[in-house]
């Protein structure tokens, strides 16, 4: 079957009954068409596929220990043996970078799902509950949003230190509220279908409904907004890393690499350049994945 | 209107409870934090009582709120500076900065977003899209890095840190900061132009206008973009916040003078007494903003006034 642009899971005239009963048409067309249909997506989709297996072989790929210090070779300049150079205690930058991007992809990971998890059930019990309890949550939760997440970030982490749990906590704060407002709102949509009616009519317990029927029908702009936060994610841990109250120093994080560059501009630009184009680059893939996630899954949202 | 404002109140109240929550979640006591392990307990006690932490938890929740209500933000842990004081002398880089970029992002963003929707398609178009695209990846302290690699160290045309006294010092050292933020800023607020001008070029009264012979350049200035504002006003006021936020890293790279700078400082050396006052600063100017912006809707758009 051929999956005709815009015209995403209705069937084109030339298709016979034998093919329109066939189960979901065309998901993996889809899911081609999505990663392979534009330079761009498949710029972002090999930029993400580098940066995961860097991640992961990480203790493999790096040529030096990203700890190690040498008084013999400060601030040296790229070369064959040190691909970026070296920063003023003499550690290797490629290792450092290499090491970073683990950090990157923890935080970027394990924040966004972490608050879609946490932001889900405040949603999801303001919206079905209603009442006081949601007018508690939604208040809570328009003030916070109010307050962009960088800057909420900083002052959780002016008031908690950064040590790593710390910080998947700050950026999961910071990202609740949002979760919580599509969450809600979907759910007051869920709520009016008949299916929820019926499911209350046949006696089914709250906890079941929502597990077994509100859940399962809000996830896709769950499920987006998650995608989409891998970079805001990324972007944070490097802006936390980079004020001094994400990754702390000597553990390396593309943030941080930028912040020691700045105490050493005498000595050596590459750092800097190195790690922010890093980062750019992989908050750029990431974004373009997330529309192209968007896209497919949600297609009547335009943002 | 007066609703509005005072619905600010309850705001206000909200956030300073929850700053004062979470300032007192805090494990540990905030004395022994100041003073090192090592202090002794008379040092203790004098430390608790010059810092209003020897009454009781309401007690000091009732102070802080009346301390904050009369601008009494404490004193610092570390040389029991008025934090108040400290604030009044970071505050107006950090607003210079923020109005400076702000200003600058707007005139950047704003032809730019009207060139690409006129030129929907075209070589301008693709070129917004580009910069947009990069604009929201690139982090505002690697830009501002960048800029001081090539332009103030390099180059040696602006300064390297400080604020500068005097009006063209004052300006020459704002610049590459106010830069940064704004080339960030005019990716946003250029896209947000795009969509909204695209959007009503489409209407009728454009159609008209253009029936009746209106110039070109008069079409797109009187009656689209002046029609586009509204959606774009609600963007500034989001993208005002963004870069107040941004302006706390690039405060750092600049070495400027700041409230952001103020804060981070304050984090490092474990301050408590300026890391509350500098939380509430901030909690309080996005409050203030959100409320300008609500009657500034009200200012662009009669329209709300009804409802």
């Amino acid at each position: 079957m051929t999956i005709l642009p815009g015209s995403v899971g209705t069937l084109s005239a030339s298709d016979d009954i034998e093919h329109a009963i066939a189960p979901e048409p065309g998901r993996t067309a889809l899911l081609k068409d999505m990663l392979f249909g534009q330079a761009s997506t498949i710029f972002a989709f090999s930029v993400v596929v580098i940066f995961l297996l860097v991640a992961i072989l990480a203790p493999w790929l790096a040529p030096y220990d990203p700890l190690a210090q040498s008084v013999l070779s400060i601030n040296k300049q790229p070369s064959w043996a040190h691909w970026l150079g070296t920063d003023q205690f003499g550690r290797d930058v490629l290792s450092r970078m290499i090491h970073g991007s683990r950090n990157s992809l923890l935080f970027g990971l394990i924040s966004p799902a972490l608050a879609a998890f946490f932001g889900t059930i405040l949603g999801v019990t303001a919206g079905y509950f209603g009442g006081v309890v949601d007018r508690v949550i939604s208040r809570v939760v328009d003030l916070l949003l109010a307050f962009p997440e960088l800057l909420l970030a900083i002052m959780i982490a002016a008031v908690l230190g950064g040590a790593f749990w710390n910080i998947i906590a700050v950026i999961t704060v910071a990202f609740i509220p949002g979760f919580a407002r599509v969450a809600r709102a979907s759910t007051l949509a869920v709520k009016q279908e008949p299916y929820i009616e019926a499911a209350v009519a046949v006696g089914l317990r709250t906890p079941t409904i929502i597990i077994r029927h509100v859940i399962p029908n809000i996830s896709a702009p769950i499920l987006v907004l998650m995608t989409l936060w891998v970079a805001s994610a990324i972007r944070l841990e490097a802006s936390l890393s980079f004020l001094g109250i994400g990754t702390r120093a000597p553990n390396p994080s593309w943030g941080n690499i930028i912040r020691d560059g700045l105490n050493n501009l005498f000595g050596s630009p590459w750092p800097i350049i190195a790690a922010g184009f890093a980062i750019t680059c992989v908050v750029l893939s990431f974004n373009l994945m997330g529309d192209a996630v968007r896209d497919v899954l949600d297609p009547e949202t335009t943002r | 209107m007066l609703y509005r404002l005072a619905d600010a109140i309850p705001t206000i109240w909200l956030v300073l409870t929850l700053v004062f929550i979470a300032m007192r979640i805090l494990p540990g006591d905030p004395a022994i934090a100041a003073l090192g392990d090592g202090a002794l307990p008379e040092q203790l006690a004098e430390f608790r009582e010059k810092m209003g932490l020897n009454v009781p938890i309401w007690q000091q929740y009732f102070n802080f709120l009346i301390g904050t209500l009369t601008l009494d933000f404490g004193k610092s842990y570390m040389n029991g500076a008025p934090v108040l004081d400290l604030i009044a002398r970071n505050l107006p880089y950090t607003i210079q900065l923020t109005v400076a970029a702000m200003i600058l992002g707007t005139v950047i963003g704003i032809p730019f977003g009207v060139l690409a929707a006129v030129k929907r398609g075209k070589l301008p178009d693709s070129g917004m899209r580009i910069f947009s695209l990069v604009g929201y990846a690139v982090p505002d302290f690697y830009l501002g890095a960048l800029f001081l690699i090539g332009f103030a160290l390099n180059l040696r045309w602006f300064p390297i840190n400080g604020a500068g006294s005097g009006f063209f010092d004052i300006l020459h050292h704002l610049f590459l900061p106010a830069l940064t933020l704004a080339l960030v800023k005019a990716a946003f607020i250029g896209r947000l132009t795009r969509t909204s001008v695209l959007e009503v070029l489409g209407k009728d009264y454009v159609r008209t206008a253009r029936a009746k012979g209106a110039r070109e350049n008069r079409v797109i200035y009187r009656h689209a973009l002046r029609n586009a504002l509204l959606p774009l006003a609600t963007g500034m006021g989001l993208s005002l916040l963004a870069t107040l936020s941004g302006s706390v890293a690039v405060e750092l790279v600049f070495n400027r003078p700041g409230i952001g700078r103020l804060l981070i400082q304050s984090i490092t050396e474990r301050d408590y007494g300026v890391i509350q006052g500098g939380v509430v600063v901030f909690a309080l100017m996005v409050v203030f903003v959100n409320l300008m912006m609500d009657l500034l809707y009200v200012v662009i758009d009669p329209r709300i006034r009804v409802k």
